[in-house]
């Protein structure tokens, strides 16, 4: 599909998906270890609620004696990040609305290792309640590709204490919705209810973090649903088929090759050992909570000590190190012909830092030049190719920059009229070529900051792009903080830092493009 | 990325009657079909919705809920008449147009004025829907100065410079293009062909290569003169405004319009039923969808429909047709009913996509799961719940944001709702009775639908 409407408003639904911003940094501490905390720091008291295991899974757990302390402890950090105040002063220069001192953040700690961040907005009735596992495709064992995703469907089976479909029915009687994704490196779920029904959609989430009941019924029927959900998602759609193939030759070595819906071949033998052996991915150790919306983060806290804090540490989990990129040195190139095309695309893809793994900056001014280069009418590229040559009909560039580990960058175009597929391709060469040669204007760069902090602030009105801000960023090993100050962050990026980037990682002597074509019948 | 995150369950990417446009334009949640589901909550809220009435010096009208948390004014109205207006010969005209509104306006050209909106901290979209142009701005309170003052220029005096329009067209053209093959893009123009024969709603939104080519910047100058006029016209604001200012900008963007609209006269239609279409391509999965009668929202038996709408397959994880065709046999990922409804033509439309090799299973299960809620009705539990669904899920649903705020306030005012509405919906669910629901599911569904199938020929498809 052409993306046509270049004058539309940013995608703000589509914040969680691709523009979640991350960084390192510390303010709780980034917790990158997924172990349980040592027993002897935790308070002494009544012992947790034991939940029954069932099916084999009491091999794979380990059971400990989790207390609750006898007074609320004082949160062991509240965050008191003025979001939007924040973000607003670097934007402009005019005073800050008081109002806007109203969005903060807390994050604290659970007993059993779980992370909790809250982010009150008190506008309407409404929490978005939203559970996070450190979890995702590039950590599942080799020849097991799906098993993350499949594993997220699984979790809307039965526990031993409700049937399934009893929290679809739950939350629809409330006049909720929930849902779940799965992405590289984490798995979400996700409520969103009356501030009345937090405490059981906690207390639904908690049982089923541990007490989930996996028959092989229920793990061929749902296998099934997720072969469907490939056909439509790739199989059905020859852009996609391509892309899927460019990003696991984009990857040589690094786990984010294989696709997260997982291979045909790999999902079809997926089975009841699998999900099990995966389920120990799930506990609270591993696990992040975020809370937004109509409810104070006090509130929060007694309500998740009563129900998450009750279930006992999961395994220990081993650190999340995964093989890593080599270099590259060749041009990669894959080519897809289909009846289907009318139109042809190219889509070149680069290995980059990512938030994490990046030099202070560099993650931020991939993000600038991303938009620079194709963010919306103004871009160069639009401005270029679309505006003064009249050779493409769009041109896109993205930046996925919250993972855990290294990110990529990618950039499409279709052409239009008579102007062949080649001509598109290489005046997008020539402009990132420009760029890495002239830099980019001082203008360009404070009209592009502003545009993306503004695309920030206008997000605050979504609760789940707040919360999705927050859960990315910590299921990738960042913090709070790292959410709070990344509009100063942007803001601090110089020119030259846009141009060393596009420099040092755009060079298309080392890139990876896919081509999808028409077939001449 | 497409497969970066992968959801339980999304809505179906299914071929809808107005097709690729009609979808992207369905961003505003309210004006898509989760309108159906709306109320507030029993709960006394914190943040009570208290919706004015704002009425300006001329006469200018608009629903107003004000929200100081946040330094943002969201703006959202309607001009009545799209794109069931294009002539006959130049289809895709509306659309056209709604791409053009930043491309210059007043003593403005194109570059300048995207320099100085974006300048301004604003963001303003169009979109063409079948029955209606949607505006969409958002801005920085602090800069609404700027930010009303262009808008007003977009709205009063686009330049439709041959430019930008000739770019703008040719973007278009090569989505038409890029379609031509695609058998889900010729199934959904297939699809608004069977089942509206002549009338406008069969045309394609975003026009053909032929109709584009026939239009120029006069027509479009022509169209905007006559549907942008106060008369037509619906506006809902939330955010960092209060009524008095309010009241000043209507003034200042609508009060200069004309007062009266020059539509051509779209008739109501009924939708051709009880025909098979199949848009025969190998495909590893078969699209389905079966169109049976709808009803409108301002029809008594409406809330009756939603429910039976709601049990049969509006409800996203609990109804019976995602229980029988995914939970209990995995035949598909996604299944779903909706009760689409437009100004001149109202469908119950259900949607799928299964494995090829047993699409005639699915299609045939999917029918017998509409019998019996035919043949029995549905169960007094399932109407309770359908009930607390529908009553529940109006605030979570469409109270969300700003946007879904001022989209559901607009909603209201076209659908001719009383101010009150949200607080009296909660009664006009709960008073259905379980007869009525029944009565609803005989007339609804006992009427042989439509059905398109995009993929391989099914087993025992005689056609």
């Amino acid at each position: 599909m052409i993306p046509t409407q270049k004058n539309a408003a940013p995608p703000f639904a589509d914040l969680l998906k691709t523009d979640i911003r991350a960084g390192p940094g510390s303010i709780v501490k980034a917790r990158l270890d997924r172990r349980c905390p040592p027993i002897h720091l935790l308070p002494v008291g009544a012992t947790g609620t034991q939940h029954l295991q069932i099916e084999g899974q009491l091999t794979s757990l380990r059971t400990l004696s989790i207390a609750r302390s006898p007074q609320p402890k004082p949160p062991s950090a509240w965050l008191r990040g003025a979001l939007f105040a924040t973000a607003l002063a670097f934007l402009t220069t005019a005073p800050t609305p008081a109002a806007a001192n109203d969005i903060k953040a807390a994050n604290f700690l659970l007993d059993n290792g779980m992370e909790v961040v809250v982010i009150p907005d008190h506008r309407a009735p409404i929490v978005t309640h939203m559970v996070w596992y450190k979890v995702g495709s590039a950590d599942e064992p080799p020849g097991k590709s799906g098993i993350a995703h499949f594993f997220e469907h699984l979790m809307f089976k039965g526990t031993a204490n409700h049937g399934a479909g009893e929290l679809d029915r739950a939350v629809a009687e409330v006049g909720g919705s929930l849902n779940a994704f799965t992405s590289y490196d984490y798995t979400a779920f996700y409520e969103r209810v009356a501030p009345s029904a937090v405490e059981q959609m906690m207390s639904f989430e908690a049982d089923r973090m541990r007490n989930l009941t996996l028959t092989d019924d229920v793990i061929n029927t749902e296998r099934d649903v997720v072969r469907e959900e490939r056909r439509l998602r790739v199989d059905n759609n020859p852009e996609a088929l391509l892309d899927e193939e460019v990003v696991t030759t984009l990857w040589q070595s690094q786990p984010y090759r294989i696709p997260v819906i997982g291979w045909m071949h790999e999902i079809e033998k997926l089975d009841r050992n699998d999900a099990v052996a995966f389920y120990d991915n799930y506990g609270p150790n591993n696990a992040v909570l975020v809370v937004a919306g109509d409810i104070e983060p006090e509130a929060v806290k007694a309500l998740a000590e009563k129900t998450y804090g009750k279930v006992p540490c999961g395994p220990d989990l081993p650190p999340r190190e995964r093989p890593s990129e080599p270099v590259q040195n060749t041009r990669r190139t894959l080519t897809l012909s289909d009846g289907r095309v009318s139109v042809p695309i190219f889509s070149r893809y680069w290995v980059v830092p990512s938030y994490r793994t990046a030099e202070p900056g560099e993650a931020e001014a991939l993000d600038l030049l991303a938009r620079i280069l194709a963010g919306g009418n103004r871009s160069r590229l639009y401005q270029e190719l679309v505006v003064k040559q009249g050779i493409a009909a769009a041109a896109d560039a993205d930046f996925e920059g919250t993972m855990l580990d290294a990110g990529k960058f990618s950039i499409r175009g279709w052409p239009r009229g008579d102007a062949e597929l080649a001509d598109v391709e290489a005046a997008v060469d020539a402009e990132i070529a420009r760029i890495a040669r002239n830099g980019i204007t001082s203008d360009e760069l404070e009209k592009t900051k502003n545009r993306y902090i503004r695309s920030f602030l206008f997000a605050h009105d979504e609760q789940d792009s707040v919360a999705g801000m927050y859960g990315a960023t910590l299921a990738t090993g960042g913090n709070g903080k790292d959410v709070e100050e990344w509009p100063d962050r942007i803001r601090k990026v110089t020119a030259d830092q846009v141009k060393a980037v596009a420099a040092r990682y755009l060079v298309s002597d080392h890139s990876t493009t896919g081509y999808l074509l028409p077939k001449e019948n | 990325m497409m497969t970066n995150q992968l959801r339980r369950a999304i809505p179906q990417a299914l071929p809808s009657p107005f097709g690729q446009g009609w979808r992207l334009a369905c961003w505003l949640p309210v004006l898509c079909l989760a309108i159906f589901f709306l109320t507030l909550p029993a709960r006394t809220a914190r943040a009570a919705l208290n919706i004015q009435e704002v009425k300006s010096e001329k006469g200018i009208t608009a629903w107003l809920v004000e929200d100081h948390t946040l330094p943002i004014v969201t703006l959202q109205f309607v001009f009545d008449g799209g794109t069931s207006q294009d002539p006959a010969d130049k289809e895709g005209l509306v659309n056209l147009m709604t791409g053009l509104f930043d491309e210059g306006a007043g003593d403005h050209d194109g570059d300048t004025f995207q320099v100085r909106l974006d300048d301004a901290g604003a963001e303003m979209s169009f979109h063409a829907r079948p029955d209606g142009i949607y505006v969409s701005v958002r801005m920085l309170s602090q800069r609404q100065d700027a930010a009303f003052d262009l808008i007003r220029l977009a709205l009063n005096r686009p330049r439709f410079d041959q430019e930008p329009f000739d770019r703008i067209r040719a973007q278009l053209l090569s989505g038409i293009i890029a379609n031509e093959r695609e058998p889900h893009a010729i199934g959904r123009d297939a699809w608004r062909r069977r089942l509206y024969g002549t009338h406008p709603y069969s045309r394609p939104p975003e026009g053909t290569k032929e109709s584009l080519a026939r239009i120029t910047p006069a027509d479009l100058s022509a169209f905007h003169k006559a549907a942008f006029a106060r008369e037509g016209l619906h506006v809902a604001v939330v955010g960092d405004i209060d009524a008095k200012a309010l009241s000043a900008r209507l003034d200042q963007l609508f009060g200069d319009l004309p007062q009266k609209q020059a539509l051509a006269p779209v008739p109501d239609v009924t939708p051709k039923l009880g025909q098979w279409t199949l848009v025969a391509y190998a495909l590893p999965q078969t699209s389905l969808q079966l169109a049976f009668p709808g009803i409108g929202r301002s029809d008594p038996e409406f809330y009756a429909a939603q429910l039976i709408n709601d049990i049969l397959g509006g409800s996203p994880f609990t109804s019976r047709l995602f229980q029988e065709v995914r939970e209990k046999r995995g035949l598909a990922y996604g299944v779903s009913s909706s009760l689409e409804g437009h100004q001149h033509s109202n469908t119950l439309v259900v949607t799928t996509s299964t494995r090829a090799d047993r699409a005639a299973e699915t299609l045939d299960l999917i029918r017998q799961v509409i019998k019996e809620l035919v043949d029995t009705g549905p169960t007094a539990a399932e109407l309770d719940a359908s009930k607390k669904y529908l009553i529940g899920a109006y605030a979570i649903r469409n109270l969300g944001s700003s946007r879904a705020i001022s989209a559901t306030l607009l909603r209201l005012q076209l659908d001719k709702r009383g101010i009150d509405y949200i607080q009296h919906r909660p009664a006009l669910i709960e008073q259905v009775t379980l007869e009525e629901v029944r009565a609803a599911a005989k007339k609804l569904l006992s009427v042989e639908p439509a059905i398109m199938g995009v993929g391989p020929r099914l087993a025992g498809d005689s056609e």
